[in-house]
């Protein structure tokens, strides 16, 4: 009985340790040009000056988490906007479904720090014990002086990457020279030494130790590209119309003379060898897949090697797969619904971030109204409300806004503890790159017909650049 | 596959697992152990814990708690922080306390803290009846509003402030003696009536059709200008409220102006020069001046 079947298998199977065999080509030199890029980026970019003016942080990307702020090269981000990140996210997440579009699985393969680190990490693995014999055959054989050394030189330098990796990620929360000093000399903040803890045992598990069990059993992508992909996007594809039946060299060329069917593929393992997960791709397309492309590197030299055309296993889709065989020509459509919807919406979202950014005010003004009271009558009849005002300066020098309240006939306005200019609008001089808070009176002289409650505009205009920003509250009366 | 159990005598055959030879209703509970790593986490923990109860308080007892070796107690971690404060404040503090009143306002480092502290100093102990903002009731003033019985310039303020209103034994308290002009005999109720419909004309409100305006007319001349004037515009030398504003710290309707006339109103107000440093009352002062109605 098929259940009982299923119910006889273990619940879950003992993971069996995968040894990638080294590869090259042009997919493999890809991952590379990207590790680098990337790493490269993550490790460096904390050490990146940008000149912003006296007393802002010089560093070009910086979580100013103390003061809240976030630099990002030109861009200053103020608590009140972490609306950029969620557009960032939205963002990132349309990329990646038009990447799923496109190619498949590609990020898991190329870009995903799961895959860049455990590369890396993989790589001083062969450096320390050898490639993907000699590696079986040390693990299996008895524990030697030279063995311990190797292991524990492979575990020392995995450590000092992760460290490393930790030490750069804290980086991007202080000024980093300063922060490195601090590390070096033991005076930084704790929050910065727990952080690297932190960071240097997730990288060595998950990169070092967890490697593929990390995409194949906690990595969520897997299930939801597979709702996501179709027919037509560009997998890691066995072509079985090429490759079945599988045959020895020798056996091939005797079928091949005798005019009967013989495929390429000769069951050389290869593509298996070489595969960070260790699955066989021949299977078809299955979740482990990370679509690395390694497997195509591996399978082209072989086919260099016998003589046969590359391409045995390359970037395609099942249904070419299926043309094939019914003697169609293969097709890849690039334009299609999916890929235009999504860039159609990274193009929006992108956009209007950028129309954001740049039409963004350097000044702001947000107006609280006080409740206690919420109007009071003057000994002349008029009736006044206090606000609480906050005007904002996003600009790096000081600067004077004049405030001005519209909206009521007779209306005005005058604040607390400030200058006035010769018209009697209030004057608020805001400190570089700070918030002022200040209390503002709005008297409506008496004989003016009111409501319970009526909107006004308050208008703050920076006197000497003409920036204006408004806001709108209630003018309660009784 | 559990090795501890006789696979013979409690083996599950539909799933090949081993079971615990528990049984409810004919169910059998296979023998699914919690991972080894687990179990060593949960073991841990209640290793932990025993360290933990030794070292920091933990057991309470009748009347009082284990100590814990170490001595420690959050108190001492509070009391640490209040240190590092009163330390802080200190500088703000001396600023405020070698600042005169005006300095204070002019200078918005000072401002800011002389605010906040008095804001604070405001809820903790004028709130309860002024408001929480200072909006006042029935009798007890407004501090929003521009009107002012005994002035509200900073230095006015400060003196009512350390002196209260008719707070006794203070010689330097504010007292206005308004008579109670019914109860004392001095007027009767007729009379009493003409002065307060004459007090709503002044105030430019409608008076009571039968109302005989003359006599009030006289009776305020004779009674009530000596204080607030002939026209009623009040003195703020002698307390004396401006009967013609539109406001009014009573009400300005018959029964209220009767009312005020039989019995007079003695608000009082404490001395809180009495209760509160110096400093407070400055910051008070600079407050109560900034929430609108400064002079």
């Amino acid at each position: 009985m098929a259940l009982a079947e299923s119910e006889d298998a273990p619940l879950f199977a003992p993971s069996k340790k995968v040894y990638p065999q080294s590869v090259s080509g042009p997919f493999r030199r890809a991952k590379w040009l990207i590790l680098v890029l990337c790493l490269g980026i993550y490790y460096l970019l904390p050490f990146l000056r940008w000149d912003r003016g006296p007393n802002l942080p010089n560093q070009a990307v910086l979580a100013d988490i103390a003061n809240n702020r976030f630099y990002f090269f030109f861009i200053e981000i103020w608590p009140q906007e972490v609306y950029y990140f969620t557009g960032l996210l939205i963002l990132a997440a349309f990329v990646l479904f038009l990447m799923n579009a496109v190619a498949g699985r590609v990020w898991c393969g190329y870009l995903c720090p799961q895959t860049v680190w455990t590369d890396l990490f993989l790589a001083v693995e062969r450096a320390f014990e050898g490639d993907r014999r000699e590696r079986m055959k040390r693990d299996e054989g008895p524990w030697t002086a030279d063995k311990l050394a190797r292991k524990t030189g492979k575990h020392l330098v995995w450590l000092v990457i992760a460290w490393w990796t930790g030490g750069a990620w804290v980086l991007y929360f202080a000024d980093a020279p300063t922060l490195v000093r601090e590390l070096a000399t033991f005076t930084a903040p704790l929050s910065a030494y727990v952080w690297i803890g932190i960071l240097t045992f997730t990288t060595y598990a998950l990169a070092g130790i967890m490697r593929e069990q990390v995409c194949t059993f906690m990595c969520p992508w897997p299930r939801i590209q597979a709702a996501l992909t179709d027919d037509d996007a560009l997998n890691v594809t066995y072509r079985y119309d090429r490759g079945d039946p599988r045959v020895s060299v020798k056996q091939a060329t005797r079928l091949r003379a005798a005019n009967e069917p013989a495929g390429d593929c000769i069951d050389c393992f290869q593509c298996v060898a070489v595969c960070p997960t260790g699955i066989d791709i021949r299977d078809g397309s299955q979740m482990d897949c990370i679509q690395c492309g390694l497997c195509i590197d591996a399978c082209d030299t072989v086919m260099l090697k016998i003589n046969r055309p590359a391409g045995l296993i390359a970037y395609d889709t099942d249904d070419n797969v299926k043309r094939r065989i019914a003697g169609q020509k293969p097709v890849y459509r690039l334009i299609r619904a999916r890929t235009l919807i999504y860039t159609a919406l990274i193009g929006l979202v992108g956009g209007a971030m950028i129309y954001q950014l740049a039409t963004r005010s350097t000044a702001g003004i947000s107006v609280l109204h006080e409740r206690t009271p919420l109007f009071v009558t003057l000994s002349d009849g008029s009736i006044r409300n206090a606000y609480t005002i906050r005007l904002l300066n996003k600009r790096p020098d000081s600067r004077p806004f004049a405030l001005t309240v519209a909206g009521l006939p007779g209306i005005r306005v005058e604040t607390v503890g400030t200058q006035a200019t010769a018209d009697l609008r209030p004057i608020i001089t805001v400190d570089p790159d700070s918030s002022r808070e200040i209390r503002a009176l709005v008297t409506v002289p008496a004989g003016i017909p009111l409501d319970k409650s009526q909107t006004i505009t308050f208008t703050a205009s920076d006197l000497f650049a003409g920036e204006v920003v408004t806001a709108r509250d209630h003018f309660i009366a009784p | 596959m559990n090795k501890h159990h006789d696979p013979a005598s409690e083996f599950d055959a539909a799933t090949g697992q081993s079971t615990t030879g528990h049984e409810w209703d004919g169910i059998r509970e296979l023998n699914t152990p919690l991972p080894r790593w687990w179990l060593g986490i949960f073991y841990a923990t209640i290793i932990w814990s025993v360290g933990y109860w030794v070292i920091y308080p933990a057991w309470p007892l009748l009347t009082d708690a284990t100590r814990g070796v170490i001595g420690y107690a959050s108190r001492q971690e509070i009391e640490d922080d209040l240190v590092v404060m009163r330390k802080d404040r200190a500088a703000l503090a001396s600023g405020l306390a070698e600042a005169s009143l005006e300095q204070i306002k002019a200078d918005p480092a000072l401002f800011r803290i002389a605010t906040a502290q008095g804001k604070a100093a405001f809820g903790d102990n004028c709130a309860a009846c002024h408001g929480v903002g200072g909006s006042g009731a029935k009798g007890y003033p407004n501090l929003n509003d521009d009107e002012w019985l005994w002035g509200g310039s900073l230095a006015a303020i400060q003196t009512t402030l350390q002196h209260g209103i008719r707070v006794a034994g203070n010689n330097d308290t504010r007292v206005s003696q308004m008579p109670a002009f019914g109860r004392d005999g001095m007027l009767k109720r007729d009379e009493i009536s003409a002065v307060a419909n004459h007090v709503r004309e002044l105030a430019g409100l409608s008076t009571a059709p039968k109302a005989d305006l003359a006599l009030g007319r006289k009776l305020f001349a004779d009674n009530c200008a000596a204080c607030h004037g002939p026209a009623g515009k009040g003195n703020q030398e002698l307390g004396a409220p401006n009967l013609t504003d539109a406001i009014s710290l009573y009400g300005m309707d018959l029964a209220s102006l009767t009312e005020t006339i039989t019995n007079s109103r003695n608000g009082v107000m404490p001395a809180w020069g009495q209760r509160l440093d110096p400093t407070t009352i400055k910051a008070l002062t600079v407050y109560v001046h900034s929430l609108g109605g400064g002079q």
